[in-house]
């Protein structure tokens, strides 16, 4: 009879732990949401309003540096898929032993601050050298593109990998390649859809970082939406906040309507490994 | 000329060589099997017909053209893998079609061709399921399928039963066998599993260690072993050594054996005999002259065969005999003898391990 009297309790106890730790961490990510709501709405003395809502949204400069920013976003996720979707399947592929080392230089990014990127970018190719991207309005946006493409690699050669990981891309390129496709088709065809999932999430990241980004968009001297932010921030009080929140919302918007269109052709399929893993000891 | 032809074809992996000196002609239309233990070669040589793998030296011909340096996109053949390998995004319908697709195929002809095909392994039920939604037994028809399409000049088959449950393996394989004599496809079929390969194939390869050990019909594979590693390998067989007498004869323990044809090694040379368990009785016969005495080691009872392990001059023989209530099998340590006759008996062309 002592058994069941225990079990409950012990079970309470025992959940008790997390659910404290789950509340610690909604508190911590939540609290300054909303105090910074709290105070985007109290720019009027004494009332509620969305007065710096208004002021925000008067500024033209608000919709151009934003539209600019998720539009180098959605280059940068293109670009990066083209680059790192092919090399991960290729080093996977055909030369498995270099994973390590492209591992580490995917990784790189991570140690090397941005700052050391952009000053290492205008040093090289500065109006006098060799390649003078920065000579022009468009070579000095290729830079942009390039710098953001390098800081998401990290989160998107990784989810890719491990996209690729869960399938067996070997047998699957064997299986196309002998129903006569070419490698080319194979990864298109075969390899890419079944990663979708892994180069989205992959999207997700570089978008929310290409969003906030300002070290390479203030140097390069483009209109971002990360050097508007901080300008607004230095002269200004509550637009801040509002922009802050509105940059929150439309960034979660643009995430859900990426899922949205990767769904869409996705939704009938579950992503499925293949049933049964090679058995690679019987290999003769 | 033959429809596939393989000569002299070497694979190495660095220091190791994993094919040596691959000979082989293929008829159209003709079930081959690679038969050995794993590591032995045989899915290497596979990979290389596909062209998976390209061969270190030699050259393999198909219908008359040269493939050795050929794509495998290219060589039109058709393989089915151990691991299925379908494209969990597509659906059945569209796995089938892929290799028509690929090949430019009008739309008008692939949604007939796909059809005919499901109905050919005999799932046009489940053309709009997913890789995820269907058996083991379901996946691998829906591969052999996708292979078939594109009408490939030559069917590899990498283990494609390996991966299934004992019940299916059986009758997926007699569907295969059928299946390819119905196309008339040539077919090239890896396996380590021996009853696969005696039941389907028009011949077998028997590997080790990357050569060909005996490439013959099943029934010779069976019955007429060649080397020792065959004999081992195939079936249940018993080796008796003994040496060379005058004629068509060996001795065995002091005892003639008379045997169907004339060993060709000098007389007094030791020779190895092979025995199946089926071919030996214990009750004498015009048509087996051939006795040996031994003693019971052991009798396993499995029904309606009774499996004896008797000890003849130094050798273990395996006897199968039927199970007759009236007569209980003999005890252990009992002496009987074993009467066989010359032509069940085998000869090893291999000289016996010392």
């Amino acid at each position: 009879m002592s058994a069941p009297a225990t079990t409950p309790g012990g079970r309470r106890a025992s959940r008790a732990g997390p659910w404290i730790v789950v509340v610690l961490a909604i508190l911590y990510f939540l609290l300054p949401l909303v105090a910074t709501f709290e105070f985007s709405l109290s720019m009027l003395r004494g009332v509620w309003s969305f007065e710096a809502y208004k002021s925000v949204f008067s500024d033209t400069r608000f919709r151009e540096t934003f539209t600019f920013s998720v539009i180098a976003a959605l280059v940068t996720i293109i670009v990066g898929s083209l680059l790192i979707v092919p090399t991960a399947y290729w080093v996977r592929l055909k030369f498995p032993k270099l994973r390590p080392l492209v591992e580490f230089i995917t990784l790189l990014p991570l140690v090397i601050p941005p700052i050391v990127l952009v000053f290492g970018y205008l040093r090289l190719y500065n109006s006098s050298s060799f390649l003078p991207f920065t000579g022009s309005a468009n070579g000095t946006y290729v830079l942009l593109i390039f710098g953001y493409v390098v800081l998401s690699m990290p989160y998107m050669y990784r989810a890719v990998d491990t996209g690729m990981a869960a399938i067996d891309i070997r047998t699957l390129t064997e299986a196309g390649e002998s129903l006569g496709a070419n490698r080319i088709t194979v990864l298109f065809k075969v390899i890419l859809p079944n990663v979708r999932a892994a180069v989205l999430s992959g999207a997700f990241l570089s978008f929310a970082i290409v969003i906030g980004e300002f070290v390479l968009a203030s140097l390069l001297n483009q209109p971002a939406f990360g050097p508007y932010l901080a300008l607004v921030g230095t002269h200004k009080a509550y637009e801040p906040s509002a922009l802050a929140m509105i940059a929150f919302a439309v960034t979660w918007a643009c995430m859900g309507l990426l899922q949205l269109a990767g769904r869409k052709r996705t939704a009938r399929r579950v992503a499925a490994p293949l049933a049964v893993k090679p058995n690679q000891g019987s290999q003769a | 000329m033959s429809f596939l032809s393989i000569d002299g074809v070497v694979k190495s992996f660095g220091p190791t060589t994993v094919v040596k000196d691959f000979d082989l002609r293929v008829e159209r239309g003709e079930f081959v099997s690679f038969l050995g233990p794993s590591g032995c070669g045989k899915t290497t040589m596979l990979r290389m017909i596909a062209g998976f793998e390209r061969p270190s030296a030699g050259r393999i011909v198909i219908d008359g053209e040269d493939v050795t340096d050929l794509a495998a996109s290219r060589r039109r053949i058709g393989m089915v893998f151990q691991a299925y390998a379908l494209f969990p995004n597509l659906s059945v319908h569209d796995n089938v079609a892929f290799g028509l697709k690929v090949a430019g195929r009008p739309k008008r002809e692939i949604g007939p061709r796909v059809e005919e095909m499901l109905t050919l392994v005999g799932l046009p039920h489940l053309s709009n399921r997913y890789p995820y939604q269907l058996s083991g037994g379901q996946q691998q028809r829906v591969a052999l399928a996708r292979a078939l399409a594109p009408s490939p000049r030559v069917l590899l088959l990498d283990e494609p039963l390996s991966a299934l449950d004992a019940k299916i393996r059986v009758s997926l394989r007699e569907q295969i066998r059928a299946l390819q004599r119905e196309l008339g496809i040539t077919t090239i079929f890896v396996t380590h599993d021996q009853e696969e390969a005696l039941s389907m194939s028009d011949r077998i390869a028997v590997m080790s260690e990357g050569r060909i050990q005996q490439c013959a019909t099943p029934f010779e594979i069976y019955n007429r072993p060649s080397t020792r590693f065959v004999a081992g390998f195939v079936g249940t067989l018993s080796l008796i050594d003994g040496v060379r007498a005058e004629g068509a004869g060996a001795i065995v323990d002091g005892t003639r054996i008379e045997l169907s044809e004339t060993p060709p090694v000098a007389e007094g040379a030791p020779l190895t005999l092979t025995l199946r368990p089926e071919a030996v009785k214990l009750e004498p016969s015009s048509d087996r002259p051939n006795r040996l005495t031994g003693e019971v080691r052991d009798a396993h009872f499995m029904g309606s065969v009774v499996r004896l392990d008797v000890h003849v001059a130094g050798s273990s023989v395996l006897v199968d005999t039927f199970n007759r209530s009236a007569v209980p099998p003999p005890a252990r340590g009992e002496r009987i003898d074993l009467y066989f006759a010359p032509a069940d008996v085998g000869l090893l062309a291999d000289r016996p391990q010392t």
